[in-house]
């Protein structure tokens, strides 16, 4: 019925698209730079009998705002942040704008993805300028609407205001004038200055808070479509293992059991792992069957991985050097040199993500086409491997992006797309699968556990002489297995004048991910425990021998966005010393630890203080966080970040690790796998820097510094040194 | 199989074709499509699964929905006024912007509501035991803590929250 009647102008220079709405309204469609813009009916999604916009912003004649925020949400507040930025240029009425989920659509979005705290560095800029393109035109309208010259007027809170007269007129009043006038180039146009921001900065509480508080928000789990059926799938507990015969006929007899198969799957577990499907009327009656399925596993090249025998392996070569990857200046001299040496081994374990709403996925396969409902941080490359799998086009493929419970890095990965479009497929109705939480939790991407042999030396005025390691972690081929490497610019590598860094890769059979952090989230915890060995050796204070390892302000390499500068990070530590009383006394049995990372553009120093009592009970009494991100856009999502980064890294630190034997993993559900309390959760402050610096995200950064923080706390407290984690295992309790 | 009889936010439910061992979590979620109660467990570990049965917050992952047959079931769907109004809790969670993924709230919230009812005067210890039960993955404790002393206090100087 209605569709965008005119495209009032293409911009082919720019990469902007304004409609006007046949009903009234503008739409804004903005395109990615040097894609091809799209056509008309392009814009009109099949079958849609409302309009439907598929660019960024509708202005519809009531007022009501309408923005798509095109990046996957899975509480990391994305779906907030980025409409927050276009209203702020905008000058929106924010009690006005509506926030919906943008469909999958690259060509015109972009890469709509959640990983790398990526979402606001990459998308700040883009979004300022499609709202300053809507504002800038609703502005031109009302000059003419008046009659005055347009720098008479100014935008804000939803209306366009004339001062000189006292006149105004609300944006739903302009649309569709505005839609009709030429579109300025959006590289050039008029952004607000910071100072002038009405939105970003503030506290905005979450677009979905009244649907998550009245259970009305649709989470993967949630999605129902008219004759779905439910999906159970079960897969080898050893990973890579196939199945040899199953009970198939005996499953199938089972009450509400609909129908049950096998996949061979592609040999992968990071595209379709082999299993048996079940399909049933309920998702009780699907993951009861599956309780109950009986099969015989081939396992011939099935992983054989064990935990204690890595563990070994890794002890074994302590006195190895490894395969040198990382160097500077010259460590053996350095050491040589020193006046002391400190030698320390570290080891940490696997962790799982453990999202709190399980894997699931919902698809539909008719007349050569799939429609697949997804929770993934990366539904682009889930979109491709559904094609691979099922061997169609990849525009045969329409994903939806739906609202997922926790992500973490466990929903890069998009496993479970490839089976539930397989299983959908095979059963002919749409289908919603479910992996239970022990399947969940043995069929993860795990962050790879890792082992360190370090040696550092201190010189006659108590300097850090030579630092040597052997990183003992995974990987085949001279490639480190997904997530499990440590890169050359993290602190305090990068800063170290003498170093050598040496390698030694394990095979391993066990799927390694992407885990919050990845690459920052156990190494921080190395480098800076020993670290803080070496200062306490030393008899220095840690902050005064952070800040002089990290010198003059400057940048240090590599010369990208992964690039330290040395005086953002001594910010964070000055701030935190001085907010968390750094220096003053404690009484007997308590510590105060602090440590300092960079990643994902973000700098944090987390400064904890704990106790511990006679009998090891641990308690995080407090922990304070400082961070340099740039300008903060939502105060209150912001510091939720960070709150939920350092529970997160105290769960892990103190309770977790996934450990395997014969290929299978052993921890199942919450009981042998813990997630801390809220009695134990500690009292957190969170401080921000907001330096000029272009805004980067919080997924991650808050996270790496809080493990060392704790145990250079309990060192503090006890003068235990924690070296092997997780704290339970060492007698820690909670 | 037996037709069990449910009253679930104050409705009556005729519910065919389930074994009266079915979880009443599933039940809920899938046969009266009240998707608000969440599955995260299965065996009592998470909380994100509570309802009210009879006032009492219950996991509805390991509770026979042939056990809730006669008794009042609450979810949260049914937690706010007839007319809408939020709930206090559920106010209070919006005012402290306490939801990341979310996904756990709802359990949260029931779980909250049913301690709160019972004892309105609940110490933070008490309210600390009494939360234990329920997890938060994205680790929103502080905010959940926050926001739960609010709406205590709300409903302490609205006389009650009976
Ligand atoms: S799902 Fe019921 S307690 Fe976890
Ligand atoms: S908000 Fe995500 S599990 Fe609690």
């Amino acid at each position: 019925m209605s569709s965008p009647d005119t495209h009032a102008l293409l911009d082919r220079r720019g990469f902007l698209r304004v409609a006007a709405l046949a009903g009234g309204g503008l739409s804004l469609a903005f395109l990615i730079d040097g894609s091809p813009l799209l056509a008309a009916d392009e814009a009109k999604p099949a079958g849609a009998e409302n309009f439907r916009p598929n660019g960024y912003l509708t202005i519809s004649p009531d007022g009501t705002v309408t923005i798509l925020s095109k990046n996957p949400d899975l509480g990391q507040g994305i779906k907030t942040t980025l409409p927050l930025i276009i209203a702020e240029e905008l000058c929106a009425d924010w009690k006005r704008v509506v926030v919906e989920q943008a469909p999958l659509n690259p060509a015109l979005y972009g890469w709509q993805g959640a990983g790398g705290s990526t979402s606001v560095p990459s998308n700040y800029d883009n979004m300022r300028r499609a709202g300053a393109v809507a504002r800038t035109l609703l502005v031109s309208a009302a000059a003419a609407e008046f009659g005055v010259p347009e720098s008479e007027c100014r935008a804000e809170s939803g209306e366009v205001i004339h001062d000189i007269t006292g006149r105004r007129l609300g944006f739903g009043a302009l649309a569709s004038k505005a839609a009709t006038l030429p579109v300025p180039d959006a590289k050039t146009v008029v952004l607000k200055d910071r100072k002038d921001f009405s939105l970003l900065g503030r506290r905005v509480g979450g677009v979905d808070n009244k649907a998550v508080v009245t259970g009305a928000l649709c989470y993967g789990i949630d999605v129902s479509l008219p004759g779905i059926l439910y999906a159970a799938f079960v897969r080898c507990p050893a990973f890579g293992g196939k199945v040899k015969a199953a009970n198939l006929d005996a499953l199938r007899a089972r009450p509400g059991v609909r129908k049950v198969f096998i996949v061979e799957g592609t040999g992968r577990d990071d595209e379709l792992a082999a299993g048996v499907a079940i399909v049933a009327d309920s998702t009780h009656l699907a993951l009861s069957a599956a309780d109950e399925a009986e099969i015989t596993w081939d396992e011939d090249k099935a992983c054989k991985d064990s935990w204690s025998g890595f563990a070994a392996k890794a002890a074994a070569l302590s006195g190895e050097a490894g395969k040198e990857y990382q160097k500077s200046g010259d460590a053996k001299a350095a050491l040589a040199s020193a006046a002391k040496i400190i030698e320390a081994s570290y080891t940490y374990p696997f962790v799982a993500h453990a999202t709190m709403e399980p894997q699931n996925c919902t698809a539909h396969f008719s007349e050569g086409g799939l429609e697949i409902w997804t929770t993934s941080q990366n539904p682009g490359s889930g979109q491709d491997l559904v094609a691979k799998v099922l061997g169609i086009a990849k525009d045969k493929v329409r994903v939806h992006i739906i609202r997922g419970g926790g992500g973490f890095g466990r929903r890069l990965m998009n496993d479970y797309m490839a089976e539930a479009a397989f299983i959908a497929r095979e059963a002919g109705v749409p289908i919603k699968l479910i992996h239970s939480r022990e399947s969940d939790m043995t069929h993860d991407f795990y962050r790879a556990g890792g082992f360190h042999h370090l040696r550092g030396g201190i010189d006659g005025k108590g300097r850090l002489s030579g630092w040597t390691q052997h990183f003992v972690t995974f990987g085949q081929g001279g490639k480190d297995s997904r997530g499990a490497g440590m890169g050359a610019e993290l602190f305090p590598l990068v800063v170290l004048p003498d170093r050598s860094v040496g390698k030694t890769l394990l095979p391993l059979g066990v799927p390694t991910g992407y885990w919050r952090a990845p690459g920052s989230c156990a190494t921080a915890w190395v480098l800076e425990s020993f670290l803080h060995e070496l200062s306490a050796a030393a008899g220095r204070d840690h902050v005064e021998f952070l800040l002089e390892l990290l010198g003059e302000p400057r940048w240090l390499p590599p010369a990208n966005s992964g690039a330290l500068h040395t005086g953002r990070s001594a910010g964070v530590i000055r701030l935190a010393a001085q907010k968390s009383g750094w220096g003053t006394p404690l009484p007997a049995g308590r510590g105060r630890g602090i440590a300092f990372h960079f990643c994902h553009q973000g700098y944090f120093a987390i400064v904890a203080e704990v106790t511990v009592g006679a009998d090891r009970k641990l308690s995080v009494d407090r922990v304070v966080a400082v961070g340099d991100v740039g300008p903060i856009m939502n105060r209150s999502g912001a510091e939720n970040q960070v709150e939920g980064s350092i529970v997160d890294g105290l769960s892990t630190l103190w309770l977790q690790a996934i450990t395997f034997e014969e290929g299978r993993v052993q921890e199942t559900n919450f009981q042998d796998y813990g997630l801390l309390r809220m009695a134990k959760a500690p009292r957190i402050e969170t401080h921000f820097i907001e330096s000029e610096y272009p805004p980067t995200g919080l997924g991650e950064p808050a996270l790496p510094p809080l493990t060392p923080a704790v145990c250079n706390a309990i060192f503090a407290a006890t003068g235990e040194r924690v070296r092997t984690l997780p704290l339970v295992k060492a007698g820690f309790k909670a | 199989m037996p037709t069990l009889l449910l009253q679930v936010n104050g409705q009556k439910h005729e519910v065919t074709d389930v074994a009266p061992d079915t979880p009443l979590l599933w039940v809920l979620r899938d046969t009266l499509k009240l998707t608000g109660t969440k599955f995260g467990c299965g065996i009592e570990q998470c909380g994100v699964c509570t309802v009210h049965v009879d006032g009492v917050a219950t996991r509805s992952c390991n509770y026979p929905v042939s056990q809730a047959v006669g008794k009042q079931v609450v979810t949260i769907e049914g937690l706010a006024g007839k007319d809408g109004t939020l709930h206090p809790l559920q106010q209070a969670w919006i005012d402290h912007d306490v939801a990341q993924c979310g996904y756990c709230q709802p359990g949260q919230i029931m779980q909250a509501a049913a301690l709160l009812q019972r004892n309105p005067q609940a110490t933070e210890a008490e309210l600390m035991r009494g939360m234990s039960g329920n997890l938060c993955r994205c680790g929103t404790y502080k905010r959940i803590r926050d926001a739960i002393t609010s709406a205590q206090a709300q409903l302490q100087s609205k006389g009650g929250a009976s």
